[in-house]
């Protein structure tokens, strides 16, 4: 099957699967969002106390797990990492603290706009706009620097964490939490939410899906590869909203979201200029830490952290709007990540990271 | 003599920036040689985009991968016509 039908179909399956999740009880326009079911399970194991939005999503371990086994069958598994492991932990830490003031990851803010949240068009253009800044600097020679293979082991780690975590939400030991209301107690059964998950990983990586590479590739290549793939998510959960009479068009009172649309427009520039810079959003750092890549697992850990500091700093925001510390900490994340991102360039110029074409 | 580009250990997409960056300075229709480029790769997801690319550019592409073992794989591009 050539790449174009893959990346098609798995964008269809994710989009089908996200409005079938809300049918079987995750939250309303959130049948998958990878930052807050990260968020989630940052609450479900006690990380953050913020209790509306405590439980152990087995979607994320079913992403992961997913793309493990995609990536075994296809011989495609290696351990592999050293490309600037603690600059990606930041830059994840940031990814969510900007997705979590928006109140969505890349896929949630298209699945929101399927469901006729136009919030969500102020997040999507400062998305790509994130996204256009961080391909300046990857035009510029922006690099995080070179992986190289590592033991096996570093890549069993997040896979093994991956499989507690789903003993966990099965066997509810008294130390997990779990939300009796809010968004955190909405919730698909465990199986199915894990079926789903394993389904959409796996896809996923077959396709290298990528909410920020769709929009990096047009703008940097004019390649509209990976965007078609994004398209198809809207397309398919926009259709399956419409029969299933969810979709309600407007901007005031919608499901987890507010209507700050400045903030709604930076905090998903911060999403989308971190993304470029970590070459992939939340859902494909995910899926290239179950492949092996460590570095993206410093990216999934770095989210994981982030998620209860915005919880415990009052930085996430709620219905009600974005908060003061919301909005520090998006300028905070903004400007790190110019910082990395100028090193990164500066640090292509040097000798030993020289990417200009040489004489075989 | 054809041109490389190392992007081994590199994720995308800078390997594809840097093939797209080659191509340009190479400028392939004025030094009629067949063989344009060379780019070292050592993941999959790079070698199809690499390849993605410079077909798309209308070049013709064809892939070496390595042997057992190890990851690099060469993907090898070829004005148009002229291999």
């Amino acid at each position: 099957m050539n790449q174009r039908r893959v990346v098609l179909i798995s964008g269809a399956v994710v989009g089908a699967l996200s409005v079938a999740l809300t049918v079987a009880g995750n939250p309303a326009n959130m049948g998958i969002c990878v930052a807050c079911f990260i968020r989630d399970i940052a609450g479900g194991l006690g990380l953050h106390r913020a209790e509306v939005v405590q439980y152990l999503r087995p979607e994320i371990p079913g992403f992961i797990l997913g793309s493990m086994l995609a990536a075994v069958a296809t011989g495609e598994f290696r351990a592999r990492g050293g490309s600037s492991p603690v600059l990606r932990f930041v830059l994840g830490f940031f990814v969510i603290i900007g997705a979590l003031v928006f109140l969505g990851c890349p896929l949630r803010m298209i699945l929101r706009l399927a469901g006729g949240d136009l919030n969500a068009v102020f997040g999507i253009v400062g998305f790509a706009a994130g996204i256009w800044v961080g391909a300046i600097l990857l035009r510029r020679g922006f690099t995080l620097g070179r992986s190289s293979r590592v033991s096996i082991g570093n890549a069993l780690v997040l896979p093994i964490l991956s499989a507690f975590l789903l003993i966990l939400v099965i066997a509810m030991p008294a130390f997990i939490f779990a939300s009796s209301k809010g968004p955190g107690s909405a919730h698909a059964p465990v199986l199915w939410a894990l079926v789903a998950g394993l389904v959409v990983g796996a896809l996923a990586q077959r396709s290298r899906l990528c909410l920020a590479g769709g929009i990096r590739d047009l703008i940097l290549i004019r390649d509209p590869h990976l965007f078609s793939g994004f398209a198809a998510i809207f397309v398919v959960s926009l259709a399956l909203n419409l029969i299933s009479g969810r979709f309600k068009l407007g901007f005031e009172g919608q499901p987890v979201a507010h209507t700050d649309w400045m903030w709604n427009f930076l905090s998903m520039a911060t999403v989308g200029l971190g993304a470029a810079l970590l070459g992939g959003c939340p859902l494909r750092q995910c899926i290239l830490a179950g492949e092996g890549d460590t570095d993206g697992v410093m990216a999934f850990l770095g989210m994981l952290v982030g998620s209860a500091f915005a919880h415990n700093w009052g930085i996430a925001s709620s219905a009600a709007g974005p908060t003061a510390n919301g909005k520090t900490a998006t300028i905070v994340a903004l400007v790190v990540m110019a910082v990395i991102g100028y090193m990164g360039v500066d640090a292509s110029r040097r000798p030993n990271q020289k990417q200009t074409a040489k004489e075989a | 003599m054809a041109y490389r580009v190392d992007a081994r250990g590199l994720s995308c997409p800078q390997p594809v920036v840097m093939t797209k960056r080659a191509l340009e300075a190479t400028r392939p229709e004025e030094s009629g040689v067949s063989q344009v480029l060379e780019v070292l790769v050592d993941n999959h997801t790079a070698m199809e985009n690499v390849s993605r690319f410079a077909r798309h550019r209308g070049f013709d592409v064809q892939v070496e991968v390595g042997e057992d073992g190890d990851d690099c794989c060469i993907v090898r591009i070829y004005a148009k016509g002229l291999r």
